[in-house]
């Protein structure tokens, strides 16, 4: 192994959940289509799941708890689209349309 | 201790089978089939009638006339258990004086059941109208063989309903409907003093069974009219508190007065003719009426003990007694007179208890004795006004005339009710009114004297509408071309006319009492009993069969005060004053001033608050989920900021 390619640290698994779910805030507050804002949200998700990992595997040793808490990440995730995506299928059916700025009609 | 016949040990059925007859006849023949539904109806209470004599034959073989008549229950359950010794059963109690009414109920409601069977023919509430009538003789039944005064309440409503829904039988009718009403409402305000009276009465009773002396009575409940009744009791009631204890009576009073109308609570009587005839001759001539004086008698021990239960009983009795007795003289429905009649009839049955005494007991017989023969001949006179109306189509005496040879039967029998009613020997009235007077006499010589002028009246008015339907030419097509009634109406009429006749042979003080009653009765007192009916019946002829013009000059030289007594002295009208004018405006109008502007307000006001709020606050929600987030997200740093500031 190159000794260029270092081992990366707990800083580098931190800078790659930050980015990460920086890109997922911005997703999030930049799409309308509501298909986009839950797939913003998974990455923010997989980021706080990223940096769980790692302060499990680097800051604490002989403990599972950070893993077992992205097991439940991921579970959750799951979860969420079914139920998400079961409900942006019905709000299709009815308006034809996913765009999240008009569906505002209770405030009318 | 099993030791009575079929009639005494089955006796539940007297209460089982019009239950099971209304129940039948209202749900599944009534609907179907007009005519077995009357049939079957009118059989039911036959069966009724033949169980009640069946017991009384039974109860008097097992303890015989002149001898000891122990009150006996052979019948009870147990129904609402408040506590021990507080538990109302539901029973039937036997002693002479229940099987008295039940014979007398039996008998009127079957005959008026044959009777409706032709009255009611042809009417579209036929089947409904034997139901109810069913109803109305369950509920009279289950109120005189009530063993507890509970029990007997609430036959008394249940009378109390049969009565309204029978008074607005003809509901497409304003008047009819408004007469249901007025009965509805003056005898449900007479029942509050009733149930007060009830309360009052059980709870005194209730803590004599924490006293020693009453430990071999501990098998007992507060509500029995057999603890109510006990000597031990009276006595130990009257000295613990003896104005509580007038008190209740006088409130138990006020419901007897209510049922029995009572001045002032005698309104509804008269209006109460709204309802079809067989209905007034059973509920508010022989039965419903009279329970107000059943209650009295049936409490009279207790009533005994209280001097001024006792007063207001006489006062109150003779008042209305004489007061419904002038009215009576001047109106011109031959229903109302006759509801007049039973007013004035009840009056004198209540005065005779109030005249009686636990030791002098005539009173109380007498009182009984003319319920009985009451019941009798006014059944027959409502029955006989009733054919007389379903031949004239009119109510009106003035409309009559001449019905002598047009309906002989409805004629014959009903001159054998006048006269017994009028007091004249050997018919009925005579003898009961002979020892209601003898009592009244004894115990309080103006009492007597009300009596005796109330017996003259009585013969006059009831003349009056005799002459004037029965005798002279017929004043109205209706009186010329009247017919006599069916072979169904008719049979009554006779059955109760003989009924009216010797009802007054029957061994009464025997049959109530063990001992001799000592009769210190003055040997002119049945001359001038019946001298003063002869009286009103001669006044009667000269006023309205020799067609003379004094009953015109009479009515002149009265003047305005028969305006007042044919208006019945106004008391519908200054009910309607308090009522509308005082009760309506200054009792109600605050109330509903109050519901309106503070109770409804609150809940107005509530409710507005919220639906504003609401408005301004709505305009937060956008439904924009990106403005949701950024403020969750202002919040999330806004809190992660507090907490650096805090802790780290």
């Amino acid at each position: 192994m190159l000794s260029i390619i270092q081992e990366p640290g707990l800083t580098y698994w931190l800078l790659l959940s930050t980015v990460l779910f920086s890109i997922g805030l911005y997703g999030f507050f930049t799409r309308t289509n509501a298909i986009g804002i839950l797939i913003s949200v998974e990455l923010m998700l997989n980021a706080a799941a990223i940096s769980f990992v790692s302060f499990n595997n680097f800051a604490v040793t002989g403990d599972l708890d950070g893993q077992i808490m992205t097991m439940f990440i991921i579970a959750v995730a799951a979860a969420e689209v079914v139920i998400g995506m079961a409900i942006f299928i019905q709000i299709f059916s009815k308006q034809r349309h996913l765009n999240v700025t008009k569906m505002n009609e209770l405030s009318r | 201790m099993n030791t009575y016949g079929f009639f005494l040990t089955n006796i539940w059925l007297i209460l089982l089978i019009p239950l099971l007859s209304f129940i039948i006849v209202g749900l599944f023949i009534g609907p179907k089939n007009k005519k077995l539904a009357g049939i079957f109806a009118t059989t039911s209470i036959f069966v009724c009638a033949a169980l009640a004599y069946g017991a009384t034959f039974e109860y008097l073989s097992l303890f015989p006339l002149g001898a000891e008549h122990p009150v006996i229950v052979p019948w009870s359950v147990q129904w609402m258990p408040y506590l021990e010794n507080l538990t109302a059963t539901l029973g039937i109690m036997v002693d002479p004086l229940s099987l008295l009414l039940m014979m007398i109920i039996t008998t009127v409601s079957s005959m008026v059941h044959l009777y409706s069977i032709g009255y009611m023919h042809g009417d579209p509430g036929y089947s409904r109208f034997f139901t109810v009538l069913n109803l109305f003789t369950l509920s009279m039944l289950g109120l005189v063989v009530a063993p507890n005064i509970l029990q007997m309440f609430v036959f008394w409503e249940l009378v109390g309903a049969s009565s309204f829904f029978l008074i607005g039988f003809y509901y497409t009718k304003a008047s009819a409907v408004a007469a249901s009403k007025k009965a509805f409402i003056v005898t449900r305000f007479a029942d509050l003093g009733f149930l007060l009276g009830i309360l009052i009465l059980s709870y005194e009773a209730y803590h004599l069974f924490s006293l020693e002396a009453f430990a071999h009575l501990s098998s007992y409940n507060a509500f029995d009219f057999n603890f109510l009744n006990h000597p031990e009791v009276i006595n130990a009631l009257s000295t613990a508190d003896g104005a509580l204890l007038t008190f209740a009576l006088v409130l138990l009073f006020i419901g007897a007065a209510g049922k029995s109308a009572m001045f002032p609570l005698h309104i509804w009587l008269p209006d109460a003719m709204e309802g079809p005839t067989p209905v007034s001759a059973l509920i508010h001539a022989a039965t419903m009426v009279v329970a107000g004086v059943y209650l009295v008698g049936r409490l009279f021990p207790l009533f005994g003990s209280s001097e001024v239960a006792l007063n207001v009983v006489t006062y109150v009795g003779a008042f209305t007694c004489v007061f419904a007795a002038v009215i009576a003289c001047t109106q011109n429905d031959i229903k109302r007179v006759l509801a007049f009649s039973t007013l004035s009839q009840l009056g004198y049955m209540m005065l005779s208890l109030g005249v009686a005494s636990p030791l002098h007991k005539l009173g109380y017989l007498a009182s009984n004795f003319h319920l009985m023969t009451h019941a009798f001949f006014k059944a027959l006179l409502f029955l006989g006004a009733g054919s007389i109306i379903h031949a004239v189509h009119s109510n009106d005496i003035w409309q009559m005339g001449g019905l002598r040879k047009k309906l002989p039967v409805t004629h014959i029998t009903f001159l054998m009710a006048t006269i017994a009613i009028a007091g004249i020997p050997p018919f009925s009235g005579f003898y009961s009114k002979d020892e209601i007077l003898a009592a009244a006499l004894v115990n309080n010589p103006i009492v007597f004297i009300i009596g005796l002028f109330v017996a003259a009246l009585t013969a006059f008015y009831m003349f009056r509408i005799y002459f004037l339907s029965f005798c002279g030419e017929a004043k109205s097509d209706g009186a010329k071309q009247a017919k006599e009634s069916s072979i169904s109406m008719l049979i009554p009429l006779i059955f109760l006319s003989v009924l009216s006749v010797v009802s007054g042979w029957f061994p009464f003080e025997k049959f109530f009492l063990s001992e001799a009653l000592v009769h210190n009765t003055p040997s002119w007192l049945p001359i001038v009993a019946s001298g003063s009916g002869l009286l009103g019946v001669l006044l009667a002829y000269l006023f309205y069969f020799k067609k003379t013009t004094y009953a015109n000059s009479v009515k002149n030289g009265f003047g305005p005060l028969h305006t007042v007594i044919q208006n019945k002295f106004y008391i519908d009208a200054v009910y309607l004053f308090v009522v509308h004018k005082i009760i309506f405006r200054f009792i109600a109008a605050p109330i509903a001033w109050i519901d309106r502007h503070i109770v409804d307000a609150t809940m107005d006001k509530t409710a507005y608050v919220t639906k504003e709020s609401g408005l301004v606050l709505k305009k937060i929600q956008t439904g924009n989920i990106h403005t949701y987030t950024m403020m969750f997200l202002l919040g999330g740093l806004v809190l992660f900021l507090l907490l650096l500031g805090v802790g780290f």
